[in-house]
């Protein structure tokens, strides 16, 4: 089940089609294998026990993915937006290494004798080898290494190995689904899961992948229009950017390729994929849920459910916009803090099995219980139909009083506040209470509003135990360059 | 005919055509796998043999062939003439779970 075998069967079938397209550059299915093979021979006689990958997007990603896979070592992409310390102490736990960079990040790397340091350029025109790839058959072998944030101590090693990601693709992609015109723009890094996932997912359907090194919304409009892009992939915040620029700039959304447009990796602001919906009514959008430690997504909210909720009556579908939908080929229970599996409509800890759930780390072990479930330390519930809905991270629950509270029910109610902007609500030490509620807000340019109203908001809106005693009003809030709020620098305010 | 243990990840080709399968997963035991009338080969063995007519029902790339409990599922990676078979009985389509595209 070696995830090359994901690249073979492209380049036997539709060794011709385009599979790739950077700036200027074109590869076909056949070429992306010759290239991942040359690379392959090189990883080999390098010694190497990790190919490693420092740089954005371009056809050096899904070549050094498959040719790690056909040189029978794990692959590592790292995030380039760390500092100079943080990146070589990562190269130091993955060497000996082959590292493909380029020239944005190779000053970032401070040289040692076993880490082989090779330019990206340099990288994609190794000499052709005659040497066919003999990758193994073990599936136990380690394909990926994800390095996680590390928000709360070093950066755990998430490792995904030839069998996860392998029965993530054959199960959930149709081999060769993809017409001939059809493309996928790729603008997540790829370091993300979801940027691996999107090249193994492309390869197998052989859809054309379009790079774009960064995002930036207009520049994604147009390459959207210039690649006719069919199928896209966005984070809540790149989405968001997207309305905002149609909508400021009253440019028409003219796609009239894309037909369907995915989106994950955060929460969803409920506005947002409204508005998303109504710019583009064509589209048939799907909210994909999934961790790194899943070999990405596990549940999707599919274009019929979005339609269906948008125009209903009844509450309890229309509230499934703001649902993760329904477990794709995994199951999904709930569990409370105690371990006990909880029914319909009641909250508690998400918990995930199935065959592409690694839920493992280097040196930590695997993390799945005796029956193979793993806790995604994500809180959420399921309703009487099976559509689940997250209610955060089990670590940003504030416990006030020995009542757990979600940031996300009192963060909805004050961005329904006509002022309000941005909002994030954090835990914050509270003497009497242990944990006490706190608010950051963002108020829309030119408006205003009291501390007093906004509390007096929520104290309608749900109950006492919910107002924040603090409330701080901010430009903007931190976010990491995938639109995730960094809720510990939001936590520091009220120390 | 015969017979070998099966395991994830396994790959065999047809000693008499160009079909080439990777075992995505197989009960415990042995079987007799076969392709085209004649029994799968290593990828790096030398085939020979003709294709039994009988047998020559295609199998298609990307297509993943289940036994009737589906206990055996074989991912098929290079298409070829030949139908696959375990113990004499023919392997079936399996229809793939379609999900929406999500990635």
């Amino acid at each position: 089940m070696n995830i090359s075998t994901i690249l073979d069967m492209a380049a036997e079938a539709f060794g011709d089609r385009i599979g790739v397209v950077s700036g200027d550059s074109r590869y076909t299915y056949a070429e992306l294998r010759a290239a991942a093979v040359n690379a392959a021979a090189a990883i080999r006689a390098s010694g190497a026990k990790y190919v490693a990958l420092l740089d954005v997007n371009s056809p050096a990603a899904p070549v050094a993915i498959y040719a790690a896979a056909y040189a029978n070592v794990p692959y590592v992409p790292l995030n380039y937006r760390l500092t100079a310390p943080e990146i070589n102490e990562l190269i130091e736990r993955v060497a000996p290494a082959y590292l493909v960079t380029s020239a944005d990040y190779v000053k970032l790397i401070t040289p040692r004798a076993d880490v082989q340091v090779v330019d990206r350029a340099a990288f994609l025109s190794l000499p052709a080898t005659s040497e066919e790839p003999t990758p193994a058959d073990d599936p136990r072998a380690v394909a990926v290494q994800l390095f996680t944030s590390g928000t709360t101590g070093k950066p755990k090693a998430a490792i995904l190995r030839h069998e996860n990601l392998s029965s993530y693709i054959f199960g959930t992609v149709e081999f060769a689904a993809a017409d001939e015109n059809d493309a996928i723009i790729v603008t997540v890094p790829p370091y993300h899961i979801a940027g691996i996932s999107a090249v193994l997912s492309s390869t197998y359907a052989c859809r054309r992948m379009v790079q774009l090194e960064g995002f930036d919304a207009k520049a994604w409009l147009a390459a959207c229009r210039e690649h006719q892009v069919s199928n896209a992939f966005l984070v809540p915040t790149m989405l968001q950017r997207v309305v905002d620029h149609l909508h400021d700039s009253g440019e028409p959304a003219n796609l009239p390729a894309l037909r369907a447009l995915a989106y994950g990796g955060g929460k969803m602001p409920l506005t947002t994929i409204q508005k998303a919906m109504a710019l583009l009514p064509e589209v048939d959008f799907t909210n994909a849920y999934g961790l790194t430690e899943t070999s990405s997504t596990i549940a999707v909210l599919g274009p019929e459910d979005h339609r269906a909720a948008a125009s209903s009556e009844d509450p309890a579908v229309r509230r499934r916009l703001g649902s993760v939908g329904k477990p794709g080929a995994v199951e999904i229970e709930i569990r409370s803090d105690e371990g006990k599996v909880l029914g319909p409509e009641e909250a508690g800890l998400v918990f995930v099995r199935g065959p592409q759930v690694s839920g493992e780390y280097l040196a930590l072990g695997s993390q799945l219980d005796n029956d193979g479930w793993f806790p995604t330390k994500d809180r959420g519930y399921l309703d009487a139909e099976g559509y689940l809905f997250l209610d955060g991270r089990a670590d940003d629950v504030i416990v006030r009083g020995g009542e757990n509270i979600s940031p996300g029910e009192i963060e909805d109610v004050l961005l329904g506040h006509p002022a309000v902007a941005d909002v994030a609500v954090v835990a914050m030490p509270d003497e009497q209470w242990g944990e006490g509620v706190a608010a950051a807000v963002v108020l829309k340019p030119g408006s205003a509003a009291e501390v007093a109203e906004l509390q007096e908001l929520v104290k309608a809106s749900l109950r006492s135990s919910r107002v924040p005693q603090k409330i701080v009003f901010k430009d903007a809030l931190p976010y990491n360059e995938l639109g995730k709020v960094l809720r510990r620098v939001i936590r520091q305010e009220f120390v | 005919m015969a017979k070998t243990v099966l395991k994830a990840g396994g790959r065999f080709k047809s000693a008499v055509c160009d079909t080439q399968v990777m075992v995505i997963k197989a009960p415990a035991g042995e079987y007799a796998l076969s392709c085209g009338g004649a029994d799968m080969i290593a990828p790096t063995a030398t085939g020979g043999g003709t294709l039994d007519p009988a047998q020559a029902g295609e199998t298609l790339i990307g297509k993943r062939y289940v036994n009737a409990d589906e206990s055996l599922e074989l991912l098929c990676t290079k298409g070829g003439k030949g139908s696959l078979a375990l113990d004499g009985v023919a392997l079936e389509i399996k229809q793939a779970k379609q999900l929406p595209s999500s990635d």
